[in-house]
């Protein structure tokens, strides 16, 4: 089957969703990564590579945190950056998506960032655009956010080193999370033997098992043993609907505390993509506490970010 | 048939002719991977108070445009200041110069180095940039349509070798 984001040659064109890349192209993206990571511990954070290339921010879903990621990313690659607030601009006055991009083109983009509320417009886009361009997805509806599965494939090897040994626990939200979907087919495609997910029935998508996960509803049994912890953020427009009775009722059944993660292994770490609910998802305890790797996740993202930028731009 | 020197002697000439020259100031950069091979030969005999620095130059070659992105990139590790070192560059094979022109720009955004000396282990000519090793094992003449390789072997034993482009 012809995968979008990869060229004749097999080689990564566009990132749209880790869902399809082969294992050769995820290790080539986190051993770049780690080259970059050596790049932002200098004095002079800053490589020559994409001298010269124009990068596009197009977040028609607002986003600070990983619009300013990519921007800081595609800032140490030396590419000029352009960040368009479309949810506020063309956009509302009816132009098409297809018509956006094609004014941002004809203004010389090289690579397009892209975040939208609808799953798949970043395909969408990837379709229409030159041999030269190349789309990024940032983050599309309910259905990817590749470069966040990545950051977080990045952290667990960095500190795991092997993901052939590991039992991963992914809690939450996973029905809304895109985040979870893009970390499960990577986890997978890269040999972990044992994904878990975490949740409540209501906040679980239907066939999830089919995904290669294992389901648990109860906590305490699905942190047992566990070398990974990866917490999903709570959407508080989720607390409006039927779907949970109470944030304080989440905290006491999936929310992660001292008392639950003591259940997983000793050498745990805890991940969170952030932003954190403090006192829903994840305790202060914990999500400050020695196990918590939260903090580097930021730091390695840029690094991937810039990875997967300059792979994609010399395709 | 070109019969190529032993690589290990001229490791040896190398160290000769590089000891005398070692400061209190001295550093060694070693370029992957052929020239990271050679800088772990001869840093340990030269008593150089610093570690020896690695460095993978993929981030600042001129051909990104066109070769994309190698599928094997290594973290440059310089674990020293750069800023005020007498620094030996060393790499395995000088040809068109453009590995070094890359190098010396990665190098100076650590910091701005007293002197840069470049060590090869073969100078093969072709060059298209101004650019000269100060100390180099041999010059070889390469056929057209053959290329200078560097080999290690798994005792760790360097070699050349000529092979079709």
């Amino acid at each position: 089957m012809h995968n979008p984001q990869l060229n004749a040659a097999g080689e990564l064109q566009h990132l749209l969703s880790i869902e399809g890349l082969p294992r050769a192209v995820l290790t080539q993206i986190l051993d770049t990564a780690d080259s970059f990571v050596g790049v932002t511990e200098r004095e002079v954070k800053k490589v020559p590579i994409l001298r010269g290339k124009s990068v596009f921010n197009l977040f028609f879903e607002a986003s600070t945190r990983t619009r300013t990621t990519f921007e800081i990313a595609a800032k140490r690659l030396s590419a000029d950056v352009i960040n368009l607030n479309i949810a506020a601009s063309s956009q509302t006055k009816g132009e098409s998506l297809l018509d956006t991009v094609a004014n941002l083109s004809a203004m010389q983009a090289d690579i397009f960032i892209v975040r939208h509320v609808a799953s798949g417009a970043p395909y969408l886009i990837a379709r229409s655009v030159k041999p030269h361009e190349h789309v990024v997805n940032a983050g599309d509806g309910r259905h990817a956010h590749p470069t966040q599965g990545l950051l977080d494939l990045y952290t667990i090897r960095h500190y795991k080193k092997d993901f052939t040994q590991l039992t991963v626990a992914i809690v939450g939200d996973i029905l809304h999370s895109r985040v979870a979907r893009s970390l499960i087919h990577g986890l997978t495609t890269l040999g972990t033997p044992e994904v878990r997910v975490i949740a409540p029935q209501t906040l679980l998508p239907t066939g999830v098992e089919s995904l290669g996960v294992r389901v648990f509803h109860d906590m305490k049994k699905g942190l047992a043993g566990a070398d990974v912890v990866v917490m999903l953020r709570l959407q508080n427009e989720r607390m409006r609907g039927a779907l949970l009775p109470s944030a304080q009722e989440f905290n006491k059944y999936y929310g992660l505390s001292p008392d639950k993660l003591a259940l997983a292994k000793p050498d745990a770490i805890v991940m969170h993509p952030g932003p954190m609910n403090r006192g829903v998802e994840i305790d202060s305890a914990v999500a400050d506490g020695p196990h918590s790797v939260i903090l580097p996740q930021v730091t390695y993202g840029i690094a991937v970010r810039m990875a997967v930028m300059s792979i994609i731009a010399g395709n | 048939m070109t019969t190529l020197p032993d690589a290990e002697a001229l490791c040896a000439k190398l160290v000769a002719e590089l000891k005398p020259l070692v400061k209190p100031s001295t550093a060694m950069i070693g370029l992957y991977t052929g020239g990271a091979w050679l800088a772990e030969k001869l840093h340990p005999q030269l008593g150089l108070s610093t570690p020896l620095g690695l460095m993978d130059i993929a981030f600042y070659r001129d051909d990104y445009h066109k070769q994309g992105l190698h599928h094997d990139p290594k973290r440059t590790r310089i674990a020293f200041e750069v800023e005020g070192r007498d620094l030996l560059l060393v790499d395995d094979i000088l040809y068109t110069g453009r590995t070094v022109r890359a190098a010396m720009n990665e190098l100076f955004d650590y910091g701005r180095p007293a002197s840069i000396t470049l060590v090869v282990l073969a100078d093969r000519g072709g060059r298209q940039l101004p650019i000269f090793a100060q100390h180099y094992g041999t010059q070889v003449e390469v056929p057209d349509g053959q290329r200078l390789r560097i080999k290690r072997s798994a005792e760790g034993r360097l070699s050349m070798e000529l092979e079709d482009a």
